[in-house]
């Protein structure tokens, strides 16, 4: 899938949006730095984000070649972000590369970060830009909830190990006779702290508790993230998303996980982490989900001399991070107001705002966070609050919540929705931030390209 | 032991006068303007759920004080009378407690074991009005619920508890002495079982929440919160109480059932618990187990195992009745004021009366990686310390980190840490050859050999490299510090720090102070023995300080009584029947017999003929021999890994035999040797409070029992001068003197005390 992705970028790169262009961009001063090198988004794809188990990809799709779209040797480098790896491709970029056709002489890396891999792997892009080392590189995301490793147990493991050093027979048979039925019981990758051993759901659940965020008000905004995706989608805004074949079954053209429902039905549920009392249920969390995304990074100089349109300047970035624990989920209230220090903005710059939306609960406990002076003061050092951001400009074309949230993949989801929203509305700067497990954070500032 | 182990589980039942009421301690409550104010308790309506909050005013925690109960019967009454209340929820506003436990000072003001029962009756009744309330009452308890904070808790219909460390359930009373007086014993047993019931009840022990739910003790638990829009101990309540309230108007609705589903494993443990041939032998173990473990010296165990029984056989109202005498029977006996006594000393001890020190110490460099320098890492770098461990050979210095690894890793295992908590802790551990790392160090204790010049060694090494404000501490069990200090250039910075092996399972820091030693060096030594969660004396300078001092004449007259052919197996029944936790001959093996021949060599040198008694020769001889005690697997037994039962090291009885004394018949029945080594004890733990080098005699008494295992239900060697006679004990030392001399001389304190009867050390 992600290989697919790759060939997509070398196919689609030149995609010129003339009509949306009528919109007026405000003036405002650019973030433009002399002797900073203006980096730029060129374009931005992904699959259709599919709910895992949902349609089983078994494995990347090595053999999908086509005809390359820019030279082969214009691309630098390829970096790639995902969460949950496969032992067999580690690097699973430099897999997807090759799998995708594109030279075997371009180096490619994996970078992770939970779920701000993809992000990780942009700002890395810029970073590489930024230095002078590239000046065209791939970034992406990828993301397969529906194939995991799932592992022996480790006394099994330990066991089968020893196996391998075994001499004799006798040592041999010794340790397979130590095995036990409990050694059998094999182990499930979960979404939990390794540190605090908490499910990210129970921990969102306490987060939710702590802000006093009701279950109404985190219904409202699944739904309100739902309906959004919904009409997004058919408005045939999310434009970002390409058609792949699932090998013997149909092309899947469309996110599959967008589901509007009614806050009756989704009363209904019971609370999935925190039982009977808690609020997080499966309707107001992110799915687990199937996907993969990319994009294509360069230098304005280089963009421009091969006759690109880019979509947006990449700006500033931070990430910060905070207590695993009972912070776990607030990255952007802590990356917000620092990005934008670092920009000289304030929240009444930014038009458009995407933040990654892992469960509802915890967007509401962000926002609530964002706008307590004594949050600010006490626990993030500074003197007032960042303020939140306004309804009518949040994550207009649904979310993770609506859309999905395949770990390695969303960031990019994120940038390239920003970059198509600035041009879709006019908007001069947005803003994208995402919270990640490990208790990180990610935030970034994106500007509108001319048109 | 369990005695002295139990006292120290005992965290927060509080003593606390009682403050008049003045007008600014008034806080009027919204409910009922009408009344009179309360203080204590609040009473809130939510709809139809009445919010009952607790919080004296006046203490740390909350106990069932006299006031407390007396509004909380008030508001008792206001919520059953109001029509408009359907359920009502019990909580604590108080961070980190629920009830503490009654008031003790309100069980000590009694003047007659009648009046205690009445005090119980009391209880009982208002507990059962709680039970029988037809308005579900929901118990939402964050932090400590103990004692007769429980047992008010089982008699709601509901129990909500948090996650939180803070909370932990138990039943701590046999450790004051006393037993669960309020219905506990009759209402525990129904709600966890039998075994489970006498578990918690005999060994007073904490519950954590999670246990407690898995007991059926708690019927719900809730997480506990972090930061949010107000401090997470604030919302962390507010939380809970929103729960409890849902949960309550649930009880109330009929939507949340009180009939709990029992288990596979709970039916077939009620399925057997029907027969009385079961429970009997229930009753008949539990009883035999803890004549084994007390003695026989404990009274309460015995009258709980007895209140159970009568409940569970004859019914509620025998029960009841048993419950409340028993409760009023034992709240007069003289080992519950021994150990009352001693918790308050245990108290009075955790504070540090030398104020706040100029510096906190972050960095404490340890000298010595042996068990005494590594135990002390083990307890001060979980505790948020940066330690730095310091030995000469790398050998050494694995085998003192393998020990705190150990520590650890053990707490993993009982899953009081997580492995993740165990590592990041160990990151705060740095091992060295070198005095590298020591230019950071606030303080030094130094764990080396015990020799005047290797002390006098390190310590000129470590004061050319630490900075200026650095403390040195030393580890010595015997050595005087001035004569440690005498090597220094800043004596006002030198301290003993006398830590008792295995430091992590002792509670007991005696910390020596020199004339010169500086104010703010003691209190800074204290605050890290605090921090490390040790109970602390602060003795002067002398020769084996005070509990080394104790401990030699008793060592002394054990190793003439095996002189005089008492084998080390009945040397050692005589101590524990007497109430040591650890035999006589046991003893010496446990501190090393090259250390007691040592001991025994310097302060027989300081001290004369009254720390004469057995031959030092015996010693000496075991140490050639290389029977060095349990260290060296050999000493008065024989010590092999993994054995529990020890056989008597049949080498030594020809090294007695070649010491042998003849013993005098009239000094040498059972009693007097027990008298024999408690009297030359406590006589010298008198002679160092007549001497200034204790500073009081409840110290003395802590130091006693929580280092050195004095019979805990005696209360120590003062509080034992007060109940056994001053008089009687001259009596029994003038008839030893008269046999073997001036070692059982009576001190002049003691003869005062003998002379004026009225004359007590505690009042």
């Amino acid at each position: 899938m992600a290989s697919m992705l790759l060939n997509s970028m070398r196919t689609c790169p030149v995609i010129f949006e003339f009509s949306d262009v009528s919109v007026q961009t405000k003036s405002k001063k650019t973030l433009a730095r002399p002797s900073v090198k203006n980096i730029v988004l060129v374009e931005g794809v992904r699959t259709p984000f599919l709910m895992s188990g949902t349609t089983y990809v078994s494995s990347f799709h090595w053999g999908l070649l086509h005809k390359t779209g820019i030279p082969k040797d214009a691309v630098d480098y390829i970096i790639y972000g995902t969460v949950i790896q496969e032992v067999k491709t580690s690097n699973v970029a430099r897999e997807a590369a090759l799998g995708a056709g594109f030279s075997d002489k371009i180096p490619a890396h994996t970078v992770t970060m939970a779920c701000i891999s993809s992000n990780q792997a942009m700002t890395s892009a810029v970073g590489m830009i930024a230095a002078g080392q590239c000046d065209a590189v791939v970034a992406g995301g990828v993301e397969f909830m529906s194939d995991v490793p799932i592992r022996h147990s480790r006394k099994m493991r330990k066991t089968m190990l020893s196996l391998n050093k075994a001499k004799t027979l006798g040592q041999r048979l010794g340790l397979i006779g130590s095995i036990r039925l409990a050694h059998l019981a094999p182990e499930l990758p979960a979404v939990a702290e390794f540190s605090t051993a908490e499910t990210m759901g129970h921990s969102a659940d306490r987060l939710a508790a702590a802000f006093g965020v009701s279950r109404v008000e985190q219904d409202e905004f699944a739904l309100r993230s739902h309906t959004l995706a919904k009409k997004a989608q058919d408005a045939g805004l999310l434009k970002d998303v390409i058609s792949f074949k699932v090998p013997g079954r149909d092309i899947v053209s469309k996110d599959n996980g967008i589901r509007p429902s009614s806050m009756e039905q989704m009363a209904k549920l019971k609370p999935a982490f925190i039982k009977p009392h808690g609020t997080v249920t499966a309707a107001n969390s992110s799915f687990l989900t199937d996907g993969a995304s990319a994009v294509l990074i360069m230098s304005e100089e280089k963009a421009l001399a091969m006759g690109y349109k880019p979509k947006a300047y990449l700006r500033d970035f931070v990430y910060v991070s905070q207590d695993p624990k009972d912070q776990l989920l607030l990255g952007p209230t802590y990356s917000t107001p620092k990005v934008l220090e670092r920009a000289g903005l304030t929240m009444d710059d930014i038009d458009v705002f995407e933040f990654h939306e892992a469960f509802a609960g915890q967007i509401m406990a962000n926002l609530k966070a964002m706008d307590s002076d004594w949050f600010a003061q006490t626990y993030m050092g500074r003197k007032s609050k960042v303020g939140t951001p306004p309804t009518e400009k949040f994550n207009l074309w649904g979310g993770s919540l609506s859309l999905g949230h395949p770990f390695g993949a969303t960031g990019c989801r994120l940038v390239t929705t920003v970059a198509h929203r600035l041009q879709k509305e006019g908007g001069q700067y947005g803003l994208v931030a995402a919270c990640a497990a490990g208790g990180q954070g990610h935030a970034m500032v994106i500007e509108a390209y001319p048109q | 032991m369990a005695g002295v182990r139990a006292l120290g589980v005992l965290s927060r039942l509080t003593s606390r006068r009682y403050a008049l009421f003045t007008a600014n301690s008034f806080r009027t409550f919204s409910v009922a303007p009408v009344m009179q104010a309360r203080t204590h308790v609040d009473c809130e309506v939510k709809g139809d759920v009445a919010v009952i909050r607790m919080n004296d005013p006046n203490s740390k925690v909350n106990t069932l004080s006299i006031q407390m109960q007396k509004e909380l019967t008030e508001v008792m009454d206001e919520v059953l009378a109001n029509n408009a209340v359907q359920s009502a929820v019990l909580i604590s506003t108080k961070p980190g407690c629920f009830i503490a436990g009654a008031d003790i000072n309100m069980i000590q003001g009694c003047g007659t074991a009648e009046e205690v029962t009445k005090l119980s009756q009391e209880g009982q009744r208002m507990f059962a009005l709680v039970e029988k309330s037809p308005k579900p009452i929901v118990a939402a308890i964050n932090g400590s619920c103990l004692g007769g904070g429980l047992e008010f808790a089982i008699a709601c219909h509901y129990r909500i508890a948090t996650k939180s460390r803070k909370t932990v359930l138990g039943t701590p009373e046999v450790m004051l002495g006393l037993l669960p007086g309020a219905g506990g014993t009759q209402r525990l047993p129904k709600m966890v079982g039998l075994p489970s019931a006498f578990d918690m009840m005999l060994t007073g022990r904490n519950i954590r929440a999670d246990k407690a739910k898995k007991m059926g003790l708690i019927d719900r638990l809730v997480d506990t919160l972090g930061p949010g829009l107000k401090s997470p101990e604030d919302r962390t309540i507010e939380y809970l109480e929103e729960i409890a309230v849902d949960c309550a108007r649930g009880i109330a609705n009929k939507k949340i059932s009180l009939h709990k589903e029992k288990g596979t494993m709970q039916k077939i443990q009620d399925y057997i618990m029907s027969f009385e041939l079961v429970r009997n032998q229930i009753y008949k173990t539990v009883q035999g187990k803890v004549m084994k473990q007390s003695k026989g010296l404990y009274p309460a165990p015995l009258k709980i195992i007895e209140c159970v029984k009568t409940g569970v056989e004859q019914g509620p109202v025998a029960g009841y009745l048993a419950e409340s005498q028993n409760f009023g029977h034992l709240a007069k006996t003289s080992e519950s004021a021994a150990l009352i006594g001693l918790y308050h000393g245990q108290v009075a001890c955790k504070k540090n009366r030398f104020g706040t020190p100029e510096r906190e110490v972050k960095t404490l460099a340890i000298l010595g990686a042996g068990l005494m320098g590594a135990g002390i890492a083990q307890v001060s770098v979980d505790k948020g310390m940066h330690t730095v461990l310091k030995d000469t050979t790398e050998a050494g210095l694995a085998r003192g980190q393998q020990q705190v690894y150990k520590g650890l890793n053990d707490k993993t295992k009982k899953k009081s840490i997580t492995s993740f908590e165990r590592d990041s802790i160990l990151s705060n551990l740095t091992g060295t050859l070198d005095y590298s790392s020591f230019e950071k160090a606030d303080m030094v204790i130094e764990a080396v050999f015990e020799d005047i010049n290797i002390k006098h060694a390190v310590l000129k090494e470590v004061e050319a490299v630490v900075p200026p404000h650095c403390i040195f501490a030393s580890n010595t069990s015997a050595l005087p510090i001035k004569d440690i200090a005498a090597a220094s250039k800043r004596p006002d910075k030198v301290i003993g720090m006398h830590y008792f092996s295995p430091v992590d399972k002792m509670q007991l820091l005696e910390i020596i102070t020199t004339d010169q030693t500086s104010n703010d060096t003691t209190a800074s030594a204290v605050a890290v023995g605090l921090k490390q969660g040790k109970v602390i004396i602060v003795v002067g300078d002398g020769p084996g300080f005070y509990t080394t001092r104790c401990l030699a004449p008793i060592l002394a007259e054990a190793i003439r009584v095996l002189q005089e052919g008492t084998d080390p197996k009945k040397l050692d029944g005589l101590t524990t029947s007497f109430g040591f936790p650890v035999g006589a001959a046991t003893l010496i093996d446990e501190v090393g017999i090259d250390v007691a021949a040592h001991v025994a060599e310097d302060l027989g040198k300081a001290f004369g003929s009254r720390f004469g008694g057995g031959n030092v020769e015996v010693l000496k001889t075991m140490v050639e021999m290389d029977f060095k005690g349990r260290k060296s697997g050999k000493g008065c037994y024989i010590y092999q890994p993994g054995l529990k039962v020890k056989d008597i090291n049949p080498e030594i009885e020809d090294i007695l035999e070649k010491y042998k004394l003849t013993p005098n018949p009239a000094v040498s029945s059972d009693s007097d040797i027990q008298y024999r080594l408690i009297t030359r004890f406590v006589n010298e733990a008198l002679l160092c409070l007549q001497e200034g080098i204790l500073n009081s005699p409840l110290e003395g008494d802590v130091g006693a029992v929580f280092g050195l295992g004095f019979p805990p239900c005696l209360g120590g060697p003062f509080r034992f001068v007060d109940s056994f006679g001053a008089d009687k004990l001259v009596e029994k030392m003038r008839q030893y003197e008269a046999v073997y001399g001036s070692p059982f001389t009576p001190c002049q304190l003691l003869l005062d005390h003998a002379k004026d009867p009225s004359k007590k050390f505690f009042k």
